[in-house]
């Protein structure tokens, strides 16, 4: 057994008997630095309240209930969550009910979605909900029959004694359990006694996401409220001059037309009335900042790039030197475009401001910069702020933003009425916040054995902060080495883009090691191992990733995918380090009729102990469709100012036609998780190029590949 | 505004909205039937798909004057316990991530296997084109897909 002693985390736990019988258990962020716990009685809680900080409750006829802090977007949080509460208390799956848990900054730390960090943040605190409640059920069942706790056993949802075979349920326990002391510490299970951890379970909304039950921001609905759509300028540097509503407001359904900013709301008793009347207002912009198209873009890169000042993110040794004498030197550029999120649910949020506080229900990843957000806005204290959260529709950054909720605060305090506004696809991709545009220069010094000996990168992006990750592979392992960037602010918004910057670093570092490893006469997979053996060795200043996780992805893919072996595939090779985890990717090419098919990619992912393994496998298989398709298709560019692409039908997302077959696999080590959600998107990228080149000589710098023109005619994913 | 009587999950529903208005948004907020989700408007990407006498549709795009006597099918009016055979196997193979797309794609799939219940692959491939997931559940859809068809023939 393993026990975690005293620990410093800033948790609290609580625990009692809420008004219905039961116990309910949880932790708090408190400022006490040592793990604190306390005992609360039944008469300590209000009647019939369980809004106290919980994770997990247990009633009287057995029933589990799990609550999920975190918002759930498709990352499956929901499910995987509640199993590892579940696992340490031993319950009996079939009884678990999952809940998903308002916003309460008070009961849940970190309550948000983004950075694939929630399980890696919250591993232990579940683990200790769990095992804590299980500690004491099995005191109260030792109390009971006069036995010491060590000879009982905890098994689905019971504790038994096995010396004669008697047993309570969970239920029958609760109550008495919920006067026992909290311990200070408690045993965790050994990892190898895991048994719900590791399997594949379904996802807990199945059921209600197959029938068709509102679940999502956009399915709320409140008896009264109203619909609002807003129309925003269409190109960023405009702002709003004039508004003429009457037309919009005489038509059928319109309650009123609100502006406010730059944001012309329409406010009415349906979704599709607003739209229509929003169609018949006369609005009129003028020039408040740049007015930016995608060629001015591809001219500022072109001058940042060659620009004398630049932030230096890294430096280790002589660069200079190392380039003055090299025997090779290898110079190429990378290029991405904007990107928008997309997420199937359009942007959405219900508001509705009242007197005495303000309620929003709707889908976010961060519902708490959402509350105080808008209790700055109002004027609100934020314990006046309820934020209800939704299933999301798929969120990929764009719901770290706030503005949305905002927006809908903002319109129902000054309508004072309870308002449901909704983004249309059009208003989305126009609506900014895109994944920034960014442009890379790599450079390789090789002495004559070719033996990488310098290397060099400057990024250059707009509104992309530093586009470089300077402290990720291959730093550490190039004696000498400069990684610096320099930024373009404009008016276009940008913001985090699932796996954020490294989404687009991953293809051009590893298609740019690719041609350094063909340069250098070596196999990229053997390059690859050779640089991480001398970062092992002769480490050059902080290496800030493992280098023996990353070097044993590299050796799993070469070996599931029979890495050189295969005589009429092109193999393409790709490995990155980001969130916490490490993934590899081997793509597979074959040409058809003069024409490179993707066949297949293979993944093998290092993300730690696999909690759900249903869930894992298609986060990662989901995350080489997403990554896939992205590299294939996905662009904004602007024209004016304006978004060119507003809707599916030329912002290209890939299809059901054009996925590849994917084999899935995890390394078995006994890691506790370490980041799931992004890592497996980063090296598809640089996976298919390089597998594109060796089919077909071409080598892929810029994305979306289908707009490079000798890819043009190519249906890459497209079976033939 | 104008009076429609129209033919939703086997029951006469009557509504009164404007002869443009599409049959997703009648759905969605006169009759309360929130499966059928709103992703783009303008057909491209199938989130909005039900059946109209048993063929796949998009809802975004069906102004309520032309569905008249129609029987419409939404994910709600699928199956009375939730136990279609294509409902089931999503449940299997545990098809969803944020699952905002697959009534959509549940909706397209069961048209498919009603009129080809034993499809090819090229088959499932062409009729699932037309819906997107942007999660990237494609290849369990296929899956969900191949075992709804086991299940139908068997």
């Amino acid at each position: 057994m393993e026990t975690i002693a005293k620990t410093n985390r800033r948790d609290f736990l609580k625990l009692g008997l809420v008004a219905s019988g039961g116990l309910v258990l949880g932790f708090q962020s408190s400022s006490s630095s040592a793990l604190g716990m306390e005992v609360i009685n039944g008469s300590a809680l209000p009647a019939g309240d369980v809004n106290f900080n919980s994770y997990l409750s247990i009633s009287s006829d057995d029933l589990v209930t799990i609550f999920s802090p975190n918002p759930e977007l498709g990352q499956n949080i929901k499910t995987s969550f509640p199993m590892v509460v579940a696992e340490e208390l031993e319950a009996d799956w079939k009884k678990v009910k999952v809940v998903q848990a308002h916003l309460d900054t008070k009961k849940y730390d970190r309550q948000l979605t983004g950075g694939s960090g929630a399980v890696p943040h919250s591993w232990e605190r579940l683990r200790k909900a769990g095992a804590t409640a299980k500690y004491m059920l099995t005191e109260a069942a030792a109390k009971k029959w006069s036995v010491s706790a060590s000879a009982l056993k905890a098994e689905n949802g019971k504790v038994i004694n096995p010396a004669n075979g008697k047993s309570f349920t969970y239920g029958e326990l609760a109550n008495d359990a919920a006067l026992i002391p909290v311990p200070t510490d408690v045993k965790l299970k050994d990892k190898k006694d895991f048994k719900l951890i590791g399997t594949a379970v379904s996802n807990v909304d199945n059921k209600e996401m197959i029938t068709g039950k509102p679940l999502y921001g956009l399915d709320f609905y409140r008896e009264g409220m109203l619909y609002a759509v807003i129309t925003r300028p269409e190109s960023f540097g405009m702002k709003l001059k004039s508004v003429d509503s009457a037309a919009a407001k005489a038509l059928p359904g319109i309650v009123d037309v609100v502006t406010f900013k730059n944001n012309v709301a329409v406010v009415g008793k349906s979704t599709w009335e607003v739209l229509k009347a929003r169609k018949a207002l006369k609005i009129e912009y003028e020039k408040e900042g740049n007015i930016e198209s995608t060629s001015d873009h591809d001219r500022i890169f072109k001058e940042l790039l060659d620009k004398p000042e630049a932030t230096v993110r890294r430096k280790d040794g002589d660069v200079e030197a190392a380039f003055k004498g090299a025997a090779q030197v290898i110079k190429r550029e990378y290029q991405c475009p904007f990107l928008s999120h997309a997420p199937m649910e359009p942007m959405n949020f219900f508001a509705h401001v009242r007197a005495d506080g303000v309620e929003l229900v709707g889908p976010s990843q961060t519902p708490d910069r959402a509350r105080m957000a808008t209790a700055t806005l109002l004027g609100v204290a934020p314990e006046k702020i309820t934020l209800e959260l939704t299933r999301l529709g798929g969120g990929f950054g764009r719901r770290l933003q706030a503005d949305y909720a905002l927006e809908a605060a903002e319109l129902s305090s000054m309508i004072k009425a309870p308002v449901k506004v909704t983004w249309t696809r059009e208003d989305d991709m126009m609506g900014g916040s895109y994944r920034p545009a960014v442009r890379y220069r790599f450079e390789a010094a090789l002495d004559p054995t070719g033996k990488l000996v310098g290397y060099k990168l400057r990024g250059v992006g707009i509104n992309s902060g530093n586009p470089t990750r300077e402290d990720n592979f291959p730093s550490g392992s190039v004696d000498n080495l400069l990684i610096d960037s320099v930024e373009h602010q404009s008016p276009i918004t940008t913001g985090a883009w699932r796996a954020p910057i490294t989404n687009f670093l991953a293809f051009a570092e590893q298609a740019f090691l690719d041609e350094v490893a063909l340069a250098a006469g070596k196999d990229p997979v053997k390059f690859r191992l050779e640089l991480l053996d001398r970062a092992k060795t002769t480490p050059v200043g902080a290496i800030k990733y493992d280098i023996d996780r990353m070097k044993k992805v590299i050796e799993t893919v070469a070996e599931k995918s029979g890495w050189g072996t295969k005589k009429n595939l092109a193999q393409g090779f790709s490995v990155y380090f980001s969130h916490r985890s490490y993934v590899a990717q081997v793509a597979e090419v074959e040409m058809k009729k003069g024409q490179p098919v993707l066949k297949k990619i293979y993944a093998v992912s290092d993300c730690g102990i696999v909690i759900n393994m249903s869930g894992a496998k298609q986060q990662v298989t989901g995350g080489i469709v997403d990554g896939l398709g992205h590299s294939l298709y996905g662009q904004v560019t602007f024209k004016d100012g304006a978004a060119v692409q507003r809707n599916f039908n030329n912002y290209r997302l890939i299809r059901f036609k054009e996925v590849p077959e994917v084999e899935v696999h995890f390394i078995d080590n006994g890691i506790d998780p370490t980041g799931l959600g992004e890592p497996a998107l980063p090296p598809t990228g640089g996976a298919v190029a390089n597998a594109i080149f060796k089919a077909t000589g071409k080598r892929l710098y810029n994305q979306p590949f289908n707009q490079v023109e000798e890819m043009k005619a190519v249906k890459l994913g497209e079976k033939i | 505004m104008a009076s429609y009587s129209i033919n939703v999950n086997g029951e006469k529903r009557t509504v009164d909205v404007s002869p443009d208005t599409p049959l997703l948004w009648v759905l969605r907020d006169s009759l309360g039937l929130v499966g059928t989700k709103y992703g783009c408007g303008i057909a491209q990407c199938g989130a909005c798909t039900v059946h109209l006498n048993g063929t796949a549709v998009r809802s975004c795009s069906l102004p309520i004057s032309v569905v008249k006597e129609g029987k419409v099918t939404t994910i709600e009016g699928l199956s009375k316990e939730g136990d279609h055979p294509v409902q089931q196997a999503w449940m299997e193979v545990d098809v969803p991530q944020c699952g905002y797309c697959q009534a959509g794609q549940i909706m397209t799939a069961t048209a498919l296997l009603a009129k080809t219940p034993k499809p090819t692959d090229e088959q499932i491939e062409t009729a699932m084109n037309g819906n997107i997931c942007r999660c990237g559940t494609y290849h369990r859809v296929k899956e969900a897909i191949v075992l709804a068809s086991a299940k139908i023939n068997k």
